[in-house]
């Protein structure tokens, strides 16, 4: 290594000031503070904010929608990630190849990128809107069950959970088939040399050389699942009783609306400490994979 | 959505004076600032800059600066903040239901410190009285009712007709409600509905539909000190089961929950021959229902009855005495019978005063179209729209049991229950006093 | 890491043919079609008056009616700048920082710096969105709130730029560096000269996420301001989702077309630039 005198270092260290002394203002110290308000009680006009302890986490342990904002967001999370990287994954296959129209296709999964969710969402309201919806118009041309998506129990999760998938998956097609089109052409001459299938090909060759974009890929869909709440304030802001309730909405009303800042805080630990907790997984293997190469 | 939300304020919301310049700039003896929930732009907009230049004219000396400050969320967000900041707006427009909150909170000043002549007096009782009941407590005026609405049934006279009902004659009760309905509920082939009989929105806020229900069946749901409720009263769960019988039962109303935002489309799809939802959207369902309707009081229980909803005038206690004054005359000003009726003629909103309706402007504007004066009509049977401390929560918890019961996870009774625990424990600080 | 590939190889030796190719091409077609529905919705609903918004009639009159309308309801030219200014003050700043950043991790050693990168990391997961609550705080200490450089400041330091960024001046030729320097250039200068031009396409990829990002990042600017002067177009679109009267499919699909168009118009023309810069960028 060329810059290993101390000058070096102190230039090292005024390249990384700016950028390390924002993320300390904004993601550190705010991390920091958050754990530390958890332990104290919200202020109000006549009460001033004192440590109260476990409290706030007493309060999470009793409160069902803390619960179910919990559970909604694992399912919310095992619904969006592995079905959005799968599906990428094929969108890139696809566009891969050569066939009519192939530019249409590509910029037709491409675009949920580019358009605002907030906006998008009331277009997914027409779709799923029952009597006059899209479904609903689809579903009387052909027969079968009307249904109120939204409206009910039982699908209103799902419902928001196919419109993150919409909106994710052409994105990290990109990644896939940017990582697709490097891989050398002649391993798939050896390949067909070797009279291997092209399901073959993709087990043995492509996939396992798409591993550090589905590490990559995975980051992006993990932190997605927590942070996506976008369409729910327009599609069923966080009903019907709760059922689509994620944690971090729950966060935004409990710190918005109801203004109880001391639980925001303490609920906030929890999606930091599950992001945390996650990102230590992935970070070991992600490190690992990027030095093997 | 947004007016129905509503904010608690806490030191969260203590924002910066740099934020908040053109409030300061406005801090002058005669000058005054007033914070109007709307976004920047639309027509409502050009009306209020019409009515302050127009004060302004009527009262030499006094300037009027409207700060349009978007949703009535963003509005009392805005306005606690500038509180905390020490520069506040004399005036707001805020919910009703923010009443509560801005007492709790210290922001506001009763209108009874500025009551001097018998003439103010006067003035103070000319309004509808179930306008009041969600502007007084502890015996003092906090708000004056300015655009204010309630729940009206609009009913499309073409479908009636088809039914073979009197295209003239919405139902009166709540038997005949499901007798019509059922008339006008049709079904295709395979049992799938094509056009429903009636349809309540339970979407976001369905606490304040559901006040409609819960009155008729002539239940109060919370008391005027705002500090307790009666969710799980039998008249509620009797009001509750109502609503559900209505899908469960009847099958006359769409399962599950029936969101507020695209009920008038589906109105005016047909698609639902009968639909509950606010007076505000007169002026909506008059341009586009491409076929006649009719708007009528909504059907009794033991009795009849809709909340109110909308927006008061509050007054700053952090505003200099000056502005306070002047702010006070201009809220006299604004809710006179004259200007009362216009605002109505303009907006759609209910006039907030009977005289008002006496007026020339507001008795040709009834002529041309009748169903305006329905929501008059009904205010006597109106009651305050469910506010109390801390209130963003305990309606949250109400909102939960509702549509627990609604898509039938849980009883009516079960989910009542559940609610009122809830809003005990919430409501418990401030049962002391 | 920066692969430059013959481009549009497809897959070579094992692109379908026959029935395959038949059955791959309608497959993809039925998806693209799904995938496109809303926006093909939303040119339909802007196109057509109102009442045709639910009632797909080829017979259907079209106008032009829902775009004024939808201009009239906001100030949605304040709201265009407003986006413009934000997107790129934070691109701007991005780029420079994360630049320096990420050229002191690939090319220096440096006590601590194993850790300081963990700490860089601990951003790819630990996002501003999720820190809403506190640093809504901070901002109004720094009195802040409600302005353009609030939206923008915590996502300044993004340790996804850093990150792609430290790869790829990894992979540049240690020779490159040792020649420049040889001529005396400074790190700096060797920065710039070497390094920035070297890292292009991965710019150009990295520069298109990012404004498509906060072009349609919602839930941080709404929190954040309360005036005409600082909302972007996002937080002004909620004028249409938030009414009394109910939605208005038209107007809302008019303004969602005329906010989101640049965007959209961008993408439609730089297609295949901004695919081949993510090839070359190597982002993988």
């Amino acid at each position: 290594m060329i810059h290993q005198q101390p000058r070096s270092w102190i230039n090292a260290w005024l390249l990384l000031l700016p950028a390390m002394s924002l993320l300390a203002l904004f993601t550190h110290w705010p991390a920091v503070a958050t754990i530390v308000d958890s332990f104290f009680s919200t202020p109000k006009a006549r009460r001033q904010s004192v440590f109260v302890g476990p409290d706030n986490y007493h309060q999470m342990l009793s409160d069902p929608v803390f619960w179910q904002a919990l559970s909604n967001n694992f399912w919310f999370a095992l619904g969006t990630i592995p079905t959005s990287i799968a599906l990428a994954l094929l969108m890139a296959v696809w566009v891969n190849d050569r066939f009519p129209g192939r530019t249409f296709v590509r910029m037709a999964f491409f675009t949920p990128t580019v358009l605002p969710m907030i906006a998008v969402a009331n277009i997914w309201l027409f779709f799923y809107t029952p009597e006059i919806g899209l479904l609903e118009q689809v579903r009387s041309a052909f027969g079968g069950r009307t249904h109120n998506w939204l409206g009910s129990q039982e699908t209103a999760l799902a419902a928001v959970t196919v419109v993150a998938v919409w909106k994710e998956a052409g994105f990290f097609m990109i990644f896939y088939l940017a990582a697709l089109q490097a891989i050398p052409p002649n391993l798939a001459e050896a390949s067909t040399l070797e009279g291997a299938s092209r399901w073959h090909f993709f087990r043995r060759v492509q996939f396992p050389l798409l591993m550090p974009t589905t590490l990559f890929v995975l980051v992006n869909a993990v932190i997605n699942a927590f942070r996506m709440v976008d369409h729910i304030f327009v599609l069923t802001r966080g009903g019907p009783d709760n059922a689509t309730t994620l944690l971090l909405f729950h966060i935004y009303m409990v710190g918005f609306s109801f203004w109880d800042t001391g639980y925001a805080a303490a609920l906030t630990v929890v999606l930091l400490v599950s992001l945390a907790v996650l990102a230590l997984l992935q970070y070991g293997v992600l490190e690992r994979r990027i030095h093997y190469r | 959505m947004k007016r129905r939300q509503f904010i608690k304020g806490s030191a969260l919301a203590a924002g910066s004076l740099i934020a908040m310049p053109s409030i300061l700039r406005a801090q002058t003896a005669t000058e005054f600032s007033f914070f109007f929930p709307v976004a920047v732009g639309g027509p409502i907009t050009k009306l209020i800059d019409k009515l302050a230049q127009d004060f302004e004219a009527e009262t030499p000396g006094t300037v009027v600066k409207p700060i349009y400050a978007g949703t009535y969320q963003e509005t009392i967000v805005k306005a606690l903040t500038a509180h905390k900041a020490g520069a506040a707006p004399a005036t707001s427009v805020l919910l009703s239901t923010d009443m509560f909150t801005m007492i709790d909170e210290g922001a506001v000043v009763p209108f009874d410190d500025f009551i001097k002549t018998d003439e103010d007096k006067k003035w103070l009782q000319s309004f509808f009285p179930a306008f009041m009941q969600n502007s007084q407590t502890g015996g003092k005026t906090w708000g004056i009712p300015f655009q204010r609405s309630t729940v009206v049934l609009y009913w499309n006279k073409e479908l009636f007709k088809e039914a073979g009902l009197d295209p003239d004659r919405a139902p009166n009760t709540w038997a005949e409600q499901i007798e019509f309905a059922q008339k006008l509920t049709k079904r295709d082939a395979s049992g799938n509905v094509t056009q429903w009989g009636m349809q309540v929105p339970s979407s976001g806020f369905p606490y304040w539909l559901f006040q409609c229900f819960s009155t008729q069946a002539g239940a109060i749901l919370a008391n005027s000190e705002g500090n307790k409720i009666a969710y799980d009263a039998p008249a509620v769960i009797e009001a509750l089961q109502y609503w559900v019988d209505l899908s469960q039962k009847h099958k006359v109303h769409p399962t599950g929950i029936v969101e507020w935002g695209t009920t008038p489309k589906t109105f005016f799809d047909r698609k639902c021959a009968m639909m509950w939802t606010t007076t505000g959207n007169l002026t909506n369902v008059r341009s586009n229902a491409k076929f006649p309707f009719g708007v009528a009081m909504l059907p009794a229980g033991k009795r009849r009855g809709s909340p109110t909803g909308g927006g008061n005038f509050y007054i700053s206690s952090k505003a200099p005495r000056a502005q306070q004054e002047a702010a006070f005359k201009f809220t006299r000003w604004i809710t006179s019978a004259e200007r009362a009726a216009q605002w109505c003629t303009d907006t759609g909103y209910v006039a907030v005063r009977p005289d008002a309706f006496e007026t020339p402007v507001l008795k040709k504007y009834a002529e041309g179209f009748p169903q305006a004066l329905v929501a008059r009509d009904q205010l006597p049977h109106a009651v305050a729209e469910l506010s109390t401390y801390d209130n963003q929560r305990v309606t949250k918890a109400l909102n939960d049991g509702l549509q627990a019961a609604l898509t039938g996870t849980k009883t009516p009774a079960q989910a009542l229950k559940d609610s009122q625990a809830e809003a005990d424990r919430l409501l418990k600080p401030y049962q002391r006093g | 890491m920066a692969t430059t590939h013959a481009v549009d190889q497809g897959s070579g030796q094992y692109q379908p043919k026959g029935k395959g190719l038949v059955l791959e091409t309608v497959a993809a077609w039925a998806l693209a079609l799904i995938w496109i529905a809303p926006l093909a919705y939303a040119v339909w609903a802007a196109f057509h008056p109102p009442e045709f918004s639910t009632r797909f009639d080829l017979l259907a009159p079209l106008t032009l009616k829902n775009f004024a309308r939808a201009w009239e309801a906001a100030p949605f030219a304040r709201y265009f700048l407003n986006t413009f200014v934000l997107v790129t003050l934070v691109l701007v700043s991005q780029l420079t920082l994360c630049t320096l950043a990420a050229f002191a991790f690939a090319r220096y050693e440096f006590p601590g710096r194993g850790i300081i990168f963990a700490l860089v990391l601990a951003q790819l997961m630990i996002m501003p969105d999720v820190l809403i609550v506190e640093n809504y705080r901070t901002m109004s200490k720094l009195g802040l709130v409600d302005s353009i450089p609030a939206i923008a400041l915590p996502y300044v330091a993004s340790a996804f730029g850093i990150f792609l960024l430290r790869q790829t001046f990894k992979q540049v030729p240690r020779e490159l560096d040792d020649a420049a320097r040889v001529e005396g250039a400074s790190g700096l200068q060797t920065l710039l000269k070497v390094y920035v031009p070297l890292g292009k396409p991965v710019y150009l990829a990295y520069g298109l996420v990012s404004v498509s990002y906060h072009w349609n990042n919602f839930l941080w600017p709404l929190i954040i301001t309360s005036s005409v002067e600082s909302r972007p177009l996002t937080v002004g679109l909620q004028v249409f989702s938030s009414s009394d009267q109910g939605i208005d499919w038209s107007v809302i699909c008019a303004a969602t077309l005329m906010t989101s168009g640049p965007l959209l118009l961008g993408f439609l023309l730089f297609q295949r630039q901004f695919v081949q810069s993510f090839i070359r960028a190597g982002v993988k």
